[in-house]
């Protein structure tokens, strides 16, 4: 009777965990893949190798002047000694705590949205979208309870983009949202209406739009009336970016299918709460993708206000570049400009994905 | 009663008192196409009608008038005493009070199964949230899928959908039900669930109006049954009647093809 000889154990398998294992599998799987690998990685060295150094290795951080910095290096003293500028424009120093109080407000009431699970996340969001706004222009402003007001031409820097973004992307959502369901009403007037509206400042450029709010607008006005530049090119950049808002929005009106009101009216709940309850809720979330984009593009072309004599973070970053004690930190100037849009965008982009995630059921009628 | 009550249409006689739907001379277009002719309908409260007729002969468009899912252009609709117009708060007081079945359930995909229950009760009746939830769950044991409640819509089944959409015009507490063909986008099997809820809930005294190309359902429940072709109505009466003594050609030829094969 044969007895049953197992054979003995093959060798374990090339790892494909760890480090190595990673690189085996994906870099140097065969030897073509190998040799791109190779290649992209001495570009990868050859490229970014000197921008590293020269943003970090030998980048000064440190210093009491421009007479610190080093050719061919980083010079970061540039935007910590500029700094002030950079995000308060000509915002007193002394009254600087009132947009400082203002922002940890901003962060109290936007950090909590990306996590679901964060108590009254709900409630933060409605108070960031009413009190905030009243409570930053009475801070920000001053004039009131005793508060010493500045003038907004001295408001600049970042405080001034996110007060320019802020703004904008609270008050277009709901207007694009009104003037979307105006072009699909059945109301020829109010068609009409927002038919004009949307096709008018989209077919505008926003550097017009500005220019036109700076300059001709006063043109019109009566003698002796002022109406504030800052004001003037907030509500420009409200109506051009609700136009574009209201497209994108149009955009998953359409895509609801017919039932999905025709069953909300058979329920009696007429038109404004159909809208509210069944049909925006659906169309809304479709366009995700397309409103974070139109946010994140308004958020970028606040940079516009430059032209009309409004220093935000940009406009900030590049008069100081024009200083005679500073001479060729534009590269440094820039490169803070960027990652300052970045994160901001970023984190838009991070939110929109989220909010996403969250929404979805999965499941399309 | 609050203020906004409807205008109430007035009453002719005593034997119009008792009928919850009188329809005269309803005609509509449209455009240059004339769906519905001249149709004439009473119905009486608690009475059972099935709407059959080959496909576009205007049967679905005939009941969406009658909550003004379509408009007609002429003629006359009064539900349970409302004379329906141009005038939103009389449109929406017959809203109210009739009920709704598609034939693709239309329920609101964003909405749980319990949440699609309780919107329009909430929102329209303004009944409590916690009494709207007893009234919800009662109505999803009725068409036995309480264990449902808090899915998603498209997490259910053709038939689970449509018994859904049955439990949410139901929480409205109708006087009249209306269904436009509930069992034709559903797969064969599928279809006795429905039927089942459809003749039970025919069985509590439910006024109902229903387009449906189910001859046993027709049959089992209906009081009397209408022959639609070309937007006329070409025969009504009894199931027994109409089924087994068709008087109009076009009846027996309708009957000939949907029941012989």
């Amino acid at each position: 009777m044969a007895v049953h000889q197992p054979l003995p154990d093959l060798p374990p398998p090339p790892s494909e965990r760890g480090v190595w294992g990673w690189f085996r599998q994906n870099l140097f799987s065969t030897w073509y893949n190998s040799i791109a690998s190779l290649v992209v990685g001495y570009l990868l060295v050859i490229w970014l190798g000197p921008i590293i150094n020269w943003a970090f290795i030998s980048a000064v951080w440190t210093g009491e002047g421009s007479d610190d910095c080093q050719p061919g290096a980083a010079c970061w003293i540039f935007i910590q000694q500029r700094l002030g500028f950079f995000l308060y424009g000509f915002y007193p120093d002394e009254l600087r705590w009132r947009p400082n109080l203002i922002f940890v407000l901003f962060l109290i009431t936007v950090v909590p949205q990306f996590f679901p699970r964060a108590p009254g996340r709900k409630w933060l969001a409605l108070f960031g979208i009413t009190g905030l706004p009243v409570l930053a222009f009475i801070f920000i402003n001053g004039g009131y309870f005793g508060m010493e007001s500045v003038a907004t031409s001295r408001w600049g820097g970042l405080m001034l983009t996110l007060i320019l973004a802020y703004v904008g992307i609270i008050a277009a959502l709901p207007i694009g949202v009104l003037l979307a369901l105006g072009r699909r009403s059945e109301m020829p007037v109010i068609r009409g209406i927002c038919v004009t509206f949307i096709e008018f400042w989209r077919a505008v450029p926003l550097i017009t739009i500005l220019f036109m709010a700076s300059v001709m607008l006063p043109l019109f006005l009566p003698d002796g009336v002022t109406f504030d530049k800052l004001l003037r090119a907030l509500i420009g950049i409200t109506l051009f970016q609700s136009a574009y808002m209201a497209e994108v929005v149009r955009g998953g009106l359409q895509a609801i299918p017919k039932g999905q009101y025709e069953a909300a009216q058979a329920l009696g709940l007429g038109y404004w709460r159909s809208m509210r309850l069944v049909i925006l809720p659906q169309a809304l979330k479709i366009v995700i993708p397309g409103i974070a984009n139109t946010v994140i593009s308004l958020f970028k072309d606040t940079t516009l206000v430059l032209i009309i004599g409004l220093f935000d973070l940009l406009g900030a970053v590049r008069s100081t570049l024009s200083d005679p004690a500073w001479r060729s930190v534009a590269a440094e100037g820039y490169v803070f400009v960027a990652l300052c849009f970045w994160i901001f965008c970023f984190g838009m982009s991070r939110y929109s994905q989220n909010l996403e995630k969250k929404l979805d059921t999965g499941h399309k009628t | 009663m609050s203020n906004n009550d409807p205008i109430v249409a007035p009453v002719e006689s005593a034997a119009a008192d008792e009928d919850i739907i009188i329809i005269r001379d309803l005609n509509k277009w449209f455009g240059q196409f004339h769906v519905l002719k001249s149709l004439n309908l009473n119905v009486k409260k608690g009475e059972r009608i099935v709407i059959c007729g080959p496909s576009g002969s205007g049967k679905s468009t005939f009941i969406r008038c009658i909550n003004h899912l379509e408009v007609h252009q002429r003629g006359e609709i009064i539900v349970d005493g409302v004379l329906l117009n141009e005038d939103l708060k009389n449109i929406e007081a017959i809203r109210r009070e009739v009920g709704m079945v598609f034939q693709h359930f239309n329920l609101f995909p964003h909405l749980s199964v319990l949440e699609n229950c309780l919107l329009a009760p909430i929102w329209v009746r303004k009944t409590p949230r916690q009494e709207a939830i007893e009234i919800a769950m009662e109505y999803l044991e009725r068409v036995k899928i309480p264990e449902q409640a808090h899915k998603y819509p498209g997490q259910l089944s053709g038939g689970q959908q449509q018994r859904v959409a049955i439990a949410r015009s139901l929480c409205m507490k109708p006087k009249i039900m209306l269904f436009d063909e509930p069992t034709s986008a559903l797969d064969p099997e599928m279809i006795k669930e429905v039927l089942d809820v459809m003749i039970e809930l025919a069985g509590s005294g439910m006024t109902m109006l229903c387009v449906t190309h189910e001859m046993g359902f027709a049959k089992t429940v209906a009081d009397r049954v209408i022959f639609m072709d070309g937007g006329e109505c070409v025969e009504e009466g009894p199931p027994q009647s109409f089924f087994n003594n068709p008087q109009q050609p076009r009846t027996r030829e309708f009957l000939d093809q949907i029941l012989q094969h």
